[in-house]
């Protein structure tokens, strides 16, 4: 078996802060392979932006603890030398964030933030890096792409402004992009056609994706493999088919059952997962999900609430709950 | 741009035009008679009369007022003085010489003096800014946020007169203050008032430092800044060229008052080191009731308040693209 892309292993991510430990990230292992996408699912503060952060080095140093292995292509990435890591970031490893109004410089040309990155790791001059701009804009669909270049960031509409992130993403050929919930500030028709672009330029580029979001509507669209986090922890882990149609985890039904359906009648409620998520200063002893779960019950009530359940089996479909596969079929029927 | 600054310029002249007029009137509120100041001490009712007539003061406010506002664009004819050719802002009732002269004098004085000094604290203090907020509860930001309470704290006239004794009187380190023009000497110019300069950004670079600090922080949060990150930009760059422009525009907001408050008159700073400059012109026309030179150093300090507030709306454009200029 050829070793993967990128390859996880006990991350652990902790940030110091004045109410205490907050326990961001926890063991958690996955892996992308080259050429496909990777699903994290989860709600907000489940720790999947914090782990992607960990990834490119953007964490704040002063006050966070990891552990664990981050290696891409074989080089471990924690601990690495800060030149090493800013040669790697929009080189190798790239990144588009949410909002791509905030995320773009007010204050700087489309044209010369994508050109910049172009420059910094390709060693392009000005001339190049602005030809280089514009074959990016073309990729991503920019219409008259030789004006547009010298356009501001707040001249674009919102879909336009995402597609010049994702050229600037994409200006050095990365062999890993990591997309943090990439649609979730635009509108629907927008969400397709983005969403769409990223899988092309997947095909045509060979580009490893690793995609953040809480819509398992993306998920099932563009991802091969999901990975489905709760506090900080993997708690279902398969191909996309195997998590959205044999799904195993508590977590997974709520997070399904949560979301509208057309096929669905109308008069269906949505069944919202009841309860919060827990503080991650604060996580619940043993299954982190117990206070929430409707299953404990069933499950052992001892266990739940005071061993932890690993994700198994470790490779393939796997998820972290007692529930023997028999319950979890006949349940999810 | 062009249609900005003339709306702009137009909209200055009215502005001043107000405050000529406010100033004007309000100065014959005051229960005190040129006139009698003008004539001297022992001045008998005849003398009075006449001078009251050479000085204008026998003619209606409102006339008055008319003719000093014309004086400027189409100059003036005095009686028993001759022709004040435009700009005329009249004769000096104590020294009896035009008072356009007497400030266009004492201007480049201030004029360097204000510039000298917010280039040290504009530098200084933008500077102390980022590394205390690059250094965020670390010693250097202390020592930062410190010394800036304490820079906003102190008085020129304390501190000014303690670096005078020190460093001039008692130790000779630096040289008397002393104003030599720019062109005659540049290296006497600057060494005459390189402890203004000094005494003056001590107390401005706290306040810069304060704002740039609080403004670095919130910038270097900025989602922006951390996508110039994720691209691989040196940390250097991010700071420089990314965070450091967001920054920028409240800087250059309160530089422009600090520059048009300055210009007006640094009348402490003046005073603390016997520098002959505007403000200590504005402070002798009130005292002997002079309203030409009174006039004169209001329109000075309002005009260089305007025209910096100008200034900085059109840097606003260039710092910011987001920003229109209509």
């Amino acid at each position: 078996m050829s070793t993967p892309f990128l390859s996880v292993r006990d991350l652990t991510v902790d940030f110091h802060t004045e109410d205490g430990v907050v326990h961001a990230v926890n063991g958690l292992s996955f892996d992308v392979e080259k050429g496909t996408t990777l699903g994290i699912v989860g709600e907000s503060g489940s720790g999947k932006s914090v782990t992607n952060l960990t990834v490119l080095g953007l964490h704040n140093p002063e006050n966070t603890t990891i552990s664990g292995e981050i290696r891409l292509d074989g080089d471990e990435l924690i601990g690495a030398s800060r030149s090493s890591m800013e040669k790697l970031r929009g080189n190798k490893v790239a990144m588009i964030f949410q909002d791509p109004l905030t995320s773009l410089s007010p204050y700087h040309t489309i044209g010369k933030q994508i050109g910049e990155v172009y420059r910094k790791h390709k060693g392009a001059s000005r001339a190049e890096a602005r030809d280089r701009a514009i074959e990016m804009l073309t990729r991503v669909g920019i219409p008259q792409p030789k004006t547009r270049v010298d356009d501001y960031p707040h001249q674009f509409s919102g879909g336009m402004r995402q597609r010049a992130m994702i050229a600037m993403a994409l200006v050095c050929d990365p062999d890993l992009l990591i997309a943090d919930e990439p649609t979730t500030a635009l509108d629907v028709t927008v969400q397709a056609q983005i969403l769409d672009l990223l899988k092309n330029l997947q095909d045509e580029m060979g580009t490893s994706i690793i995609l953040i979001t809480h819509d398992l509507g993306v998920v099932a669209n563009t991802a091969h493999d999901v990975l489905v986090m709760y506090a900080g922890r993997a708690v279902e882990r398969g191909t996309v088919k195997e998590v959205l149609h044999e799904p195993r985890h508590p977590y997974t039904w709520g997070l399904l059952g949560s979301m509208p359906r057309l096929s669905s009648a109308v008069d269906v409620p949505l069944l919202p997962v009841r309860g919060t998520p827990p503080s991650l200063l604060n996580v619940p002893p043993g299954c982190p999900f117990h206070p929430r779960c409707d299953y404990v019950k069933l499950a052992g009530p001892e266990l739940c609430r005071s061993e932890r359940p690993e994700l198994s089996p470790h490779r393939g479909h796997g998820d972290a709950c007692y529930l023997t596969l028999a319950q979890k079929r006949e349940i999810h029927k | 741009m062009l249609r900005f600054i003339t709306r702009r310029t137009f909209g200055a002249v009215v502005t001043l035009v107000i405050i000529a007029a406010v100033t004007f009137f309000l100065f014959f509120a005051v229960p005190a008679d040129p006139a009698r100041l003008a004539c001297g001490k022992v001045c008998p009712p005849e003398l009075l009369e006449q001078a009251r007539h050479n000085l204008g003061l026998d003619q209606p406010l409102f006339a008055q007022f008319v003719s000093w506002l014309s004086g400027i664009f189409v100059g003036r004819d005095y009686e028993g003085l001759g022709h004040c050719s435009a700009p005329c802002l009249g004769y000096s009732f104590v020294n009896k010489a035009p008072v356009l002269g007497t400030i266009l004098d004492r201007l480049p004085l201030t004029i360097s003096l204000t510039i000298g000094a917010a280039v040290i604290f504009f530098i200084f203090g933008v500077a102390t800014g980022i590394i205390a907020a690059l250094r965020q509860g670390k010693a250097l930001d202390k020592i930062a946020s410190v010394s800036s309470l304490i820079g906003a704290s102190v008085q020129i006239y304390f501190v000014g007169t303690l670096a005078l004794y020190f460093l001039v009187y008692q130790n000779h380190i630096l040289r008397q203050p002393k104003y030599v023009p720019f062109t005659e000497n540049p290296l006497s110019w600057a060494a005459g008032l390189l402890l203004p300069w000094i005494v003056l950004a001590l107390i401005f670079t706290a306040n810069y430092t304060r704002m740039t600090r609080s403004t670095m922080v919130e910038q270097l949060g900025e989602d922006y800044v951390r996508t110039a990150r994720a691209k691989g930009m040196s940390a250097r760059s991010v700071v420089m060229r990314f965070a450091l422009r967001g920054t920028l525009t409240p800087i250059v907001t309160i530089l422009g008052i600090d520059l048009g408050a300055l210009i007006g008159g640094a009348i402490i700073t003046e005073t603390t080191f016997g520098l002959q400059g505007v403000g200590q012109l504005s402070i002798r026309a009130v005292t002997s009731s002079d309203l030409p030179m009174l006039m004169a150093t209001v329109l000075v300090a309002a005009g260089a308040i305007v025209v910096f507030n100008i200034i900085v709306d059109i840097m606003y454009a260039f710092i910011d693209p987001r920003v229109r200029l209509s």
